[in-house]
């Protein structure tokens, strides 16, 4: 640990920041030195993204300081952050579609477009970040979109770079890459604050880390001298659990789920068509379908859960259980022992608005909380309260407000609300997004044991590592299409990953520039 | 300027339950301040003016009586819409599902104008109800089958059925006897609600809107097929999620409006104005999307919203004669009421940022 006598490029003092409900960031002292890829770690809900809002001043603190370079200064807003040369990457990118590269990248930095375009591409030469300047943003791979964005920061004098949990929507190969970008950026003399829960990235890439547990700092370490486990401890404040081991599977003899080489051209022009998809979900197995997002999984996801019933598709394209449901809605496919968990919590799989007893009532409505078009107010709360003890959610009880809970809590009602209806056919979305390991860990170990007892599961996630955890068989989404089955225990990260990225060669919208990262790693 | 206010607010982890109750009070006094300024540059009488609006109303028993006579087509104008506003259905169209229903339910004396049967108003009750709901199920049918939206075709429509009853008022249903004024005959006793009390204009069809909104109430706290709407306004993917059909959503929505609307033109046609004529709805179809939004959509403050409204009604004519206002006066001040609501509302989902980060802002 390189014990530095200069002034930090950026220290923060006692910095708050508190909402009504909770106490986001408490006191919190953070030093980020020049020429340093800094990683804030910390759960879901450890404040990590509120403290780097408040230094990029999209939030105001309640107390404490922020110094640069020596001296106390105010983030009023991100404009005032960008001239101290601040520039931040969030998780969502904020890059218009129907714009090429350099008009969405002249929307903020000014000059002439051609000196632009040449200036993107050397700065993409220069750190291995190559994109076309002049392809349209919806053509662009994630992986090329978080490319623009850090050439948009790089753009303006750059001294601090904030990367919002960067590596999260990136296939393996381009996680390489980018991180071969950042050592090089730090080199040039930019410091990095670097935001993660993935342990292993942050031991290989950064060279301080300041972990966060419920809004305190609950650690200051060198992600080099320690260790994952003690990372991960320093993050949940107890030994990471494990889940149980995987038994032998018993196949069952007909598949719950059928897929029959589905096709559907998207009628939306920024929308992925979907091409001769073909898969089979067993009883008491876990398949998992790998992949960048944007890939179908949307697409996908709609047509197997019912939200999209689309009459130009085959009629026997979907089975549930031997019947075809193609052209069947939600409300059928769930009678026929159906249920899904989707990607989004909050305003979809759950109202915001309305209470955990509301909101059980959206699909348990025929577990006998209704009758004779009455809602059984007494029933429903007692529904959501065990639904709350067995998944234990934490909560203000059936009466809380859906809106009102953590991401991670949220999902695991959720999860439980589906459970509950005791299904044969569990149909997951991103099962542990953005849940703290604690819970993602509770999350996977139920889909084991469901599993055990004979469910078939069909499990859409990004994170490889998860499906590697759980899945029994994997195929990979790409373009629209499925890759073959992959017997999970047969197959390594870096094969999935390839399968991620091979098609995209093919694919009409990538441009040449597109994979120079892959072949660089 | 627009920036600089919008980010002097900040949104509420949790809407406000004391703003929520507190915007329509603070909405009353800031529209009286505002119209006071006004009062006093029309050189107006000031205290005569407030007192005409506000205490008059309730000084006799006539004016008290009238009071619930707007009160009723309000309510159950209002009612109504708020179910469709909570589901995310716009039907700005009442107007003319109301004049529609008064045509159909006019059929009724207008052809059978010599009998006194005690059918006849139930019959009119009926017409009148199918009438708003026809009329209001063609919004229906062009949102769920070509996607058209139900803002357009709403209002668009009310302009349709406008131009059928003035067709009908000056053409087949035209009174012989009426010296060629656009309306109907007077309609016979028999088509007409009993007068509740001798000497005042208010029926028994003030019990209509009461019952209705007892059954509204019914219909969004407690039963499944309104928790089915709500949740289609509050989160449309989470109805489709759980396979809740929007276009079930769109149907009930505008038949529940058309039926209330229609019943509501039916009832003035039977009741105060007693024949079809051209000013029949009074402007009730676009009140009642004022009186529901400054209820809250919720049925219980939609009870007190028309109220208040109706009260300000007779308070506005009361004032026209008492204080000389001119009529476009009392406009204003229904106007500013709603403006005033709208923007204090705001302050329902949103504060101001807290003073601490005012204050530092201002510093640096």
């Amino acid at each position: 640990m390189s014990a530095t006598t200069e002034t930090p490029l950026l220290s923060l003092r006692c910095v708050s920041k508190r909402y009504p409900a909770v106490i986001a960031n408490d006191s919190i002292d953070l030093d980020v030195n020049r020429q340093s890829i800094h990683a804030v770690l910390g759960e879901n809900g450890a404040g990590k993204s509120t403290l780097m809002k408040l230094v990029y001043g999209l939030v105001q603190a309640d107390g404490g300081q922020i110094i640069w370079d020596g001296q106390p200064v105010h983030m009023r807003n991100p404009a005032a952050a960008r001239r101290f040369g601040i520039g931040m990457v969030f998780q969502h990118f904020s890059l218009f579609e129907t714009l090429s590269v350099v008009q969405n990248i002249a929307l903020t930095v000014p000059g002439n477009r051609s000196v632009l375009a040449s200036r993107i591409q050397d700065i993409g030469e220069r750190y291995q970040l190559t994109v076309n300047p002049h392809a349209t943003v919806h053509s662009l791979s994630v992986g090329e979109r978080q490319r623009v964005e850090i050439i948009r920061c790089l753009l303006q004098d750059l001294k601090l770079l904030i990367l919002d949990e960067p590596t999260s929507v990136l296939p393996p190969q381009h996680i390489s890459s980018l991180f071969d970008a950042l050592r090089k950026l730090r080199d040039d003399g930019v410091a990095i604050l670097f935001i993660s829960h993935k342990l292993e990235e942050i031991r290989e890439l950064c060279d301080a880390a300041t972990v966060l547990r419920a809004g305190k700092v609950s650690g200051r370490v060198d992600p080099r001298a320690v260790s994952t486990k003690e990372l991960a401890t320093l993050m949940i404040g107890q030994a990471v659990p494990e889940v149980s081991a995987r038994r032998t599977i018993v196949q069952g003899d007909r598949p719950v789920l059928e897929l029959d080489s589905l096709s559907l051209p998207s009628k939306d022009p920024f929308g992925t068509s979907l091409r001769d998809m073909s898969l089979q979900v067993g009883p008491g197995e876990i398949v998992g379908i790998a992949g960048v997002s944007g890939n179908g999984q949307l697409e996908l996801s709609r047509l197997i859960s019912g939200e999209h019933v689309d009459q130009r598709l085959a009629e026997d394209a979907i089975r549930i259980h031997g019947q075809a449901v193609t052209h069947q809605g939600v409300v059928e496919r769930r009678a026929l022992g159906m249920a899904f968990v989707p990607e989004e919590r909050l305003g979809r799989g759950a109202v915001p608005s309305l209470s955990l007893a509301k909101n059980s009532l959206l699909t348990a409505f025929n577990e006998n909380l209704v009758r004779g078009g009455l809602i059984k107010q007494r029933a429903t709360n007692a529904y959501t309260e065990s639904c709350i003890q067995d998944f234990d959610v934490r909560c203000g009880g059936p009466g809380a407000v859906a809106s009102s809970l953590s991401g991670g809590n949220l999902q695991k009602y959720i999860m439980g609300r589906e459970l509950m209806l005791s299904p044969s056919l569990l149909f997951v979305a991103q099962p542990t997004w953005g849940v703290d390991i604690g819970a993602a860990t509770a999350i996977r170990q139920r889909l084991l044991d469901l599993r055990d007892s004979g469910v078939g599961i069909l499990i859409i996630s990004e994170e490889i590592e998860e499906l590697f955890a759980i899945t029994d068989r994997i195929h990979v989404i790409n373009s629209g299409q499925l890759s073959p089955s992959l017997t999970t225990s047969d197959v390594t990260p870096n094969d999935v990953g390839e399968y991620m990225i091979n098609t995209l060669r093919n694919s009409p919208h990538i441009g040449k520039n597109g994979d120079h990262g892959a072949e660089h790693a | 300027m627009v920036i600089t206010v919008l980010s002097m607010l900040e949104r509420r982890p949790q809407p406000s339950r004391a703003m929520l109750i507190l915007a329509p009070l603070i909405a009353v006094v800031l529209s009286v301040l505002v119209s006071s300024v006004l009062l006093l540059i029309l050189k107006k009488p000031l205290g005569t003016t407030l007192y005409a609006f506000f205490i008059e109303p309730f000084e006799s028993f006539y004016s008290i009586s009238e009071i619930f006579l707007k009160f009723g087509p309000l309510l159950l104008i209002a009612q109504a819409l708020a179910v469709g506003f909570r589901a995310k259905v716009w039907n700005i169209g009442a107007e003319g599902q109301m004049i529609i229903g008064a045509i159909a339910a006019s059929a009724v004396p207008v052809y059978f104008v010599d009998n006194s049967s005690f059918w006849l108003l139930p019959a009119m009750m009926v017409l009148g109800a199918l009438g708003g709901m026809f009329w209001a199920g063609i919004a229906a049918f062009l949102k769920t089958r070509f996607n058209a939206n139900e803002i357009l075709v709403t209002l668009m429509l009310s302009s349709v059925a406008l131009q059928l009853l003035y067709f009908l008022l000056l053409g087949p249903w035209k009174d012989p006897m009426g010296f060629n004024f656009p309306q109907t005959v007077m309609f016979q006793d028999a088509a007409l609600f009993e007068p509740l009390f001798s000497g005042v204009r208010l029926n028994s069809s003030i019990f209509i809107p009461l019952l209705f909104t007892v059954g509204i109430w019914l219909l969004m706290e407690k039963t499944f097929g309104g928790f089915k709407l709500v949740v289609g306004g509050l989160a449309p993917q989470a109805a489709a999620y759980a396979g809740f059909s929007a276009k079930r959503s769109v149907w009930i929505s505008l038949l529940i409006a058309g039926f209330a609307a229609g019943l509501a033109g039916m009832s003035e046609v039977a009741g105060p104005i007693g024949q079809l004529q051209r000013s029949v709805t009074s402007g009730y179809g676009y009140a009642g999307i004022i009186v529901a939004y400054l209820g809250g959509l919720n049925p219980i403050g939609i009870v007190f919203a028309a109220f208040f409204l109706s009260v300000l009604h007779i308070g506005g004519d009361i004032a026209l004669v008492t204080a000389s206002l001119p009529i476009s006066a009392v406009h204003v001040f229904q106007g500013l009421l709603l403006i005033f609501y709208l923007s204090v509302h705001t302050f329902v989902n949103y504060r101001f940022k807290s003073p601490r980060t005012a204050e530092q802002s201002h510093r640096t």
